[in-house]
């Protein structure tokens, strides 16, 4: 299994190019090392700020960067970020329109036992809610690494969101399929659509083959853009399909189910089953223990898509 | 500075005006803090039409976003947009001149609004401004009911630990909040102390609506090396006029045809009394 974050594909990536950008900025809140920048703070100082736990002030700061021309990346726990900052996000990067990268590290329940505090169930749902403010949710290290290049490339404002954990490969070096804001086509079948976000593709990914050995055959999405959620992509997939099951690791209101089931309720309507965490605080475990509790694996995924099927 | 002196009297009545024509605005805190934006644009900063987007401009947030119609006056003195544009169209559906500042009018750099977030802005513009060797200065302008926001101080320590000289922030000091008196909602008696403590350095304008004054206090600041500061501008909410001065009331009221009248040759009385 690899054995390396998606959080550290970032930093890869921003070390690579601060070499020949000189208006990339790394900005955390007493964060580095959860956000494994820490070898980016240490060889590029001069492009790192720290602002301590401050998260209102690390997004205010990176806003103010921007506007003088900067290309900040603020990398905090998706927690603090998402609903902390909320404010700043709202009025100083989306409203403003200031060309900051929210980077949401930790993300979803990644914190495991140490409770609701510090999970994040709720950024999905919040940053969305946001006009121009974009949404992403890579679902490995490459997948990883293509956004990021992608988003150095424009000056809009974005929130990514990226798990704790080192999460296994989807694609790899030489293949992986990237178009900004379009959903990746893992496979097609046409008995049922596996819609997923972030760390959810794997097991959905990994359901689709267990459905395929009983016969049904499954297309999969890699929805790492939750918004601009890719409508086409939807259509295509539920239009073929006989029922729609989306995965998410977030609260069951508001994020990438919710908006699936808008776009198929309005074009292709059919039986749309939301997979996602439950309306509460989470039972007490490590991110797969809670996955496993919740059905959030490939097995879940696999019953889930049966029953939706009848 | 006596043309800024009897200039601040019109763009008084353009305030007015605009509040009168949009019914409703922030009119107490726009008396108070205009003459800070008159010193500002007038005099210390080097932002105009002219050089709206030259990297090397002065910086500007209005963290009292909601003083925006003494923004749009002094914005229009400048040469920014047509007062008369803004006094018709002020508040009214569709309209470009909102009751808040908003960055997609020229010579508006951030959209403002909820409070406590212009400090932590304008750290970052000055901290770009370090990074690229840029001799440019960042300018914000806080009320002093603001100044319970936690992410106020957030940003003080942050412009305190990078030592943003480049910095410059104001607080309309002028006594009253929405529910009133400041020391009676949230006591903020020691500023002086509190930034101070913060590692700012810190300039005491006895008179905040005190053209001559400002432009002094903000001359020294450019003067000091090594940390940011910040003038407390001790000012007069409602200032210009008798019918306003010193009332909570006033915070967002819109004058009626008589008060309008009153306000209006109060203004012209001390116009004349400049000279």
């Amino acid at each position: 299994m690899n054995k390396i974050p998606n959080r550290q594909a970032i930093c890869d990536v921003l070390m690579e190019k601060v070499k020949t950008d000189n208006d990339i900025v790394v900005l955390c809140s007493d964060s580095r090392g959860s956000a494994s920048l820490a070898p980016f703070a240490k060889e590029y100082p001069d492009h790192f700020i720290e602002t301590g736990i401050a998260e209102q002030n690390l997004v205010g700061i990176s806003a103010g960067l921007a506007k003088c021309g900067k290309k900040p990346f603020a990398a905090s726990p998706a927690c603090f970020l998402s609903t902390r900052s909320y404010e700043q996000c709202k009025v100083d990067v989306a409203y403003s329109n200031t060309n900051v990268t929210l980077i949401g590290i930790s993300g979803g329940v990644s914190y495991g036992a140490l409770g609701m505090s510090h999970h994040s169930a709720q950024d999905i749902a919040a940053m969305c809610a946001i006009p121009n403010m974009r949404v992403y949710l890579p679902s490995d290290r490459f997948q990883t690494a293509k956004l990021i290049e992608a988003l150095l490339a424009d000056e809009k404002p974005a929130y990514v969101r990226g798990g704790r954990n080192p999460v296994e490969d989807i694609y790899t070096e030489e293949n992986c399929p990237f178009e900004m804001d379009q959903a990746t086509v893992l496979c097609e079948g046409g008995d049922v659509a596996l819609i997923a976000c972030g760390e959810m593709v794997r097991p959905a990914y990994e359901a689709a083959k267990l459905l395929e050995e009983k016969g049904i055959h499954a297309t999969v999405l890699d929805m790492y853009c939750v918004k601009p959620l890719d409508k086409d992509a939807v259509i295509k997939a539920a239009g073929n399909a006989k029922a729609v099951v989306t995965v998410e690791e977030h609260a069951p209101f508001g994020g990438l189910g919710s908006m699936v089931s808008q776009v198929v309720g309005a074009n292709c309507p059919k039986k749309v089953v939301n997979l996602a965490l439950p309306d509460a605080p989470v039972i007490t475990g490590t991110s797969k223990e809670v996955f496993d509790y919740y059905g959030l694996n490939a097995e879940g995924i696999a019953k889930a898509a049966e029953e939706a099927l009848g | 500075m006596a043309d800024l002196k009897a200039m601040s009297y019109d763009l008084r009545k353009n305030v007015v005006d605009m509040i009168v024509e949009g019914k409703g605005g922030h009119i107490g805190g726009d008396m108070s803090v205009i003459d800070t934006l008159i010193a500002l644009y007038f005099d210390a900063m080097n932002v105009g039409p002219e050089n709206m987007d030259d990297p090397d401009r002065d910086r500007f947030v209005m963290s009292k976003g909601h003083c925006v119609e003494a923004l749009y006056a002094v914005l229009a003195a400048k040469g920014f947009f047509p007062i008369e544009e803004v006094i018709a169209n002020f508040s009214k559906f569709g309209s470009k001149y909102i009751g808040h500042p908003n960055n997609k009018l020229p010579g508006i750099e951030m959209n403002s609004g909820s409070l406590g977030h212009g400090l932590p802005v304008a750290t970052g513009m000055a901290l770009a401004g370090k990074m690229d060797a840029r001799d440019y200065r960042v300018y914000t302008v806080m009320g002093d009911g603001e100044l319970a926001e936690g992410s106020v101080w957030e940003g003080a320590m942050a412009a305190s630990h990078y030592k943003l000289d480049n910095l410059c922030a104001v607080v309309d000091r002028n006594r009253l909040q929405i529910s009133g008196n400041t020391e009676d909602v949230m006591a903020h008696d020691d500023l002086h102390e509190r930034f101070k403590s913060f590692g700012w350095n810190v300039i005491d304008v006895a008179d905040g609506n005190d053209i001559d004054q400002l432009i002094a206090a903000f001359a020294e600041a450019k003067t000091v090396k090594g940390k940011p500061t910040v003038l407390i501008a001790n000012t007069v909410k409602g200032c210009g006029s008798s019918v306003m001065e010193n009332k909570a009331a006033w915070h967002h009221k819109v004058p009626t045809a008589e008060e309008y009248e009153q306000i209006i040759k109060d203004f012209a009385d001390r116009k004349g009394a400049l000279s």
